[in-house]
């Protein structure tokens, strides 16, 4: 069933903002040589905690956890506002958002060195995000809205 | 075929194709210009800030020095002593249990005792314990058995020989040095008797009770030449070694005032202590435990809570202002101030106590146009800080440390009108590898760990300063050579007499003041 005109708007605009806030998140880290997730992952808690921080500790496992966490945040960005290759970029997205979550999980009885920037009990806006970035999967738009529109037409031309 | 017409309608790129596909690359744009323009700023500040400040952060520690195994002698092996010998490496094996049993429940004991079992080895024996209560040395005795960090039942070393006097400890032969962790109107004539015997000294904080003795156990110790450490921790703690290089550099500016305080609100932080029940007349040596201090006829209260008594203790400005005033003098070399005025009383403790549970005290060094204020109180948590104010910047220290400009700083005037800088807001922070703060529990060790007493980093990973402290003092018994650890007998001399101060300060209700020439109180 085709897409109403607000859904495809609502589904568009949804898509473009969290593209925006990857792509901008991955590229002040790739721009900043300095810029790693050692405290942010000193900082982790709730059951899995353990892993976060023996990446921390682990000087070769970090190096290679923050160039891909940069990388990804960039690729799955630039993927989501340009719209190509959506659905891969949306299930990243959600794997990344996932991590996320789970060195930071809002559970009650856990303090952060980094204050939150709400209350939240369980749901934060990293589960949120994760949750809208489901939704971008489940309902694709590249294929209306984005460079894989032009891919698409192309490729059956050739076919 | 009905879809082959329409990828055949598709397959020519019709306007409206076009521009959906690409309707979204400005938006790449405009992310394109806020990354380059958030780096343009971040290049901004840094460049113009960091250039000239060049803060010495250390790197790693100082390698151990490979030697002879240090015999070493515990004399006070309570509270204080216990974690000194967990310090050097050896806690009693039903502790051990106990950790592991607590582990059980919350991992926070378990990486407790793997903190424990990974600290460095510091080719330590315990040979000799001088308890003057009779489960406080057989806990030591255990303790120093207990070689590889095992439980009960597992296999132990040499068990310690226990003295029944600190004199006969200090003449045995199988000593090399010793750690003093008794009540404060002991240390000096521990000290001294250990100098005399050639015995180095890891001496707790405050060096003395009396002043005399304190001109007396500064002679003695450098004329014997053994190393003299006192038990000021708080010197291994990185940022007060990042403040000293950025003060050093002038990035606050002139200095007049420094704000230090003390925020407890427990009874243990109020040093009202646990009196243990297998505590009486025949477990205890009270005569010993008198020493130079007027007699008392036993009391259990004493004899535990020895802190609230000016028998035996030196109440707030010899046991927690000291912490303070012995960072502020590794930072800056403050010395002995000219004068000093105290003020404070029994506000809350109404337990029978002598020391005062709130005390202020101004100190004033004319020469370096400088005030330092102690404002403590025990019934209260509100931590005020530890603030070194300068007329371009105010630093604010603790494990971490911050430096905020002043509005109206000269030396950052022109950054400030460029919106480089904002006024009130860190230009500086050192953050020393934030995570391992979640393995401070109770209230009074993040009392000590916000003020860098309990842990500090080195390279991320948390070190118990005592640790290191101790590690400095025996590198340098092993260097030899006249080697100096940092808390060495003058620091101890201006620490003990700048306390002093505040205490007849308060005690007779005047003002006191230091005679630079004659060193004397007047």
């Amino acid at each position: 069933m085709p897409y109403t005109q607000i859904q495809r708007l609502a589904l568009v605009v949804l898509r473009i903002t969290i593209g925006w806030h990857f792509l901008y998140e991955g590229g002040v880290k790739l721009l900043n040589p300095q810029w790693t997730a050692k405290s942010y992952l000193l900082d982790s808690g709730g059951f899995m905690k353990g892993i976060f921080e023996w990446i921390a500790g682990n000087q070769s496992v970090l190096a290679f956890t923050d160039s891909m966490n940069a990388w990804g945040l960039a690729l799955i960005g630039l993927s989501l506002v340009v719209g190509l290759f959506t659905r891969y970029a949306s299930l990243a997205g959600v794997f990344l958002l996932l991590l996320y979550y789970l060195s930071h999980p809002a559970f009650p009885g856990i303090e952060y060195l980094f204050p939150s920037d709400g209350s939240y009990f369980i749901i934060n806006k990293t589960l949120v995000e994760l949750f809208a970035m489901l939704v971008l999967f489940a309902f694709p738009t590249s294929h209306i809205f984005g460079l894989q529109r032009l891919l698409k037409s192309k490729k059956s031309y050739l076919v | 075929m009905s879809t082959e017409k329409q990828d055949q309608n598709k397959s020519k790129l019709s306007r409206r194709d076009i521009l959906a596909g690409l309707a979204a690359l400005p938006v790449v744009g405009v992310i394109g210009y806020g990354l380059l323009r958030n780096k343009a700023d971040a290049e901004k500040r840094n460049s113009s800030l960091l250039s000239d400040i060049k803060p010495e952060v250390q790197n790693g520690i100082p390698p151990l020095i490979i030697g002879d195994t240090l015999r070493v002698g515990i004399i006070g092996s309570g509270g204080r002593g216990g974690y000194l010998m967990k310090a050097l490496g050896f806690v009693n094996p039903d502790r051990i249990d106990e950790y592991t049993e607590k582990g059980k429940t919350d991992k926070y004991w378990v990486q407790y005792l793997n903190d424990f079992r990974e600290q460095e080895d510091l080719n330590v024996k315990i040979t000799a314990v001088c308890d003057i209560f009779d489960k406080n040395a057989e806990k030591a005795i255990r303790a120093g058995a207990n070689i590889h960090r095992t439980g009960k039942g597992s296999k132990m070393g040499d068990a310690p020989k226990r003295y029944a006097t600190y004199k006969e400890l200090l003449a045995s032969p199988d000593v090399d040095a010793v750690i003093i962790a008794t009540p404060d109107h002991w240390h000096v004539p521990v000290a001294l008797e250990a100098a005399r015997n050639g015995k180095h000294v890891y001496c707790e904080k405050p060096l003395s009770w009396s002043i005399a003795e304190t001109y007396e156990i500064r002679k003695t110790v450098k004329e014997s030449g053994i190393v003299f450490q006192l038990g000021h921790q708080g010197r291994q703690t990185e940022s007060y070694n990042v403040a000293r290089s950025l003060i050093k550099q002038d990035v606050i500016g002139k200095i007049s005032l420094i704000e230090v305080c003390t925020n407890r609100n427990d009874p243990n932080g109020a040093w009202v202590y646990d009196i243990a029940p297998e505590a009486n007349e025949k477990t205890i040596d009270w005569k010993q435990f008198i020493g130079q201090a007027p007699w008392h006829d036993f009391s259990l209260e004493r004899f535990f809570r020895w802190r609230c008594w000016w028998d035996y203790s030196t109440g707030l400005s010899g046991d927690l202002f000291t912490h303070e005033y012995d960072a502020l003098n590794q930072i800056l070399d403050l010395g002995i101030p000219h004068s000093a005025m105290a003020s404070g009383g029994i506000y809350f403790f109404k337990d029978g106590r002598t020391v005062p549970d709130v005390l202020n005290m101004a100190m004033e060094y004319p020469d370096r146009d400088l005030t330092l204020l102690y404002s403590a109180t025990l019934a209260s948590e509100k931590n005020r800080g530890k603030v070194i104010m300068g007329h371009d910047a105010y630093l604010e220290l603790s494990d971490t440390l911050v430096i905020n400009v002043d509005p109206q700083s000269t030396r950052y005037k022109q950054k400030l009108e460029q919106g480089i800088v904002e006024p009130f807001k860190p230009i500086f922070s050192y953050v020393p590898g934030q995570g391992a703060v979640d393995a401070v529990t109770s209230p009074t060790e993040k009392y000590f760990a916000g003020r860098g007493l309990l842990y500090t980093y080195r390279d991320g990973k948390a070190v118990d300063t005592t640790h290191l402290h101790l590690r400095e003092w025996i590198n340098c018994i092993r260097a030899g050579k006249g080697a100096q650890p940092s808390c060495n007998i003058d620091q101890a001399f201006e620490e003990a007499m700048t306390a002093h101060m505040g205490t007849i300060s308060y005690k007779e209700g005047r003002r006191t003041y230091w005679d630079k020439e004659k060193e004397v109180i007047v």
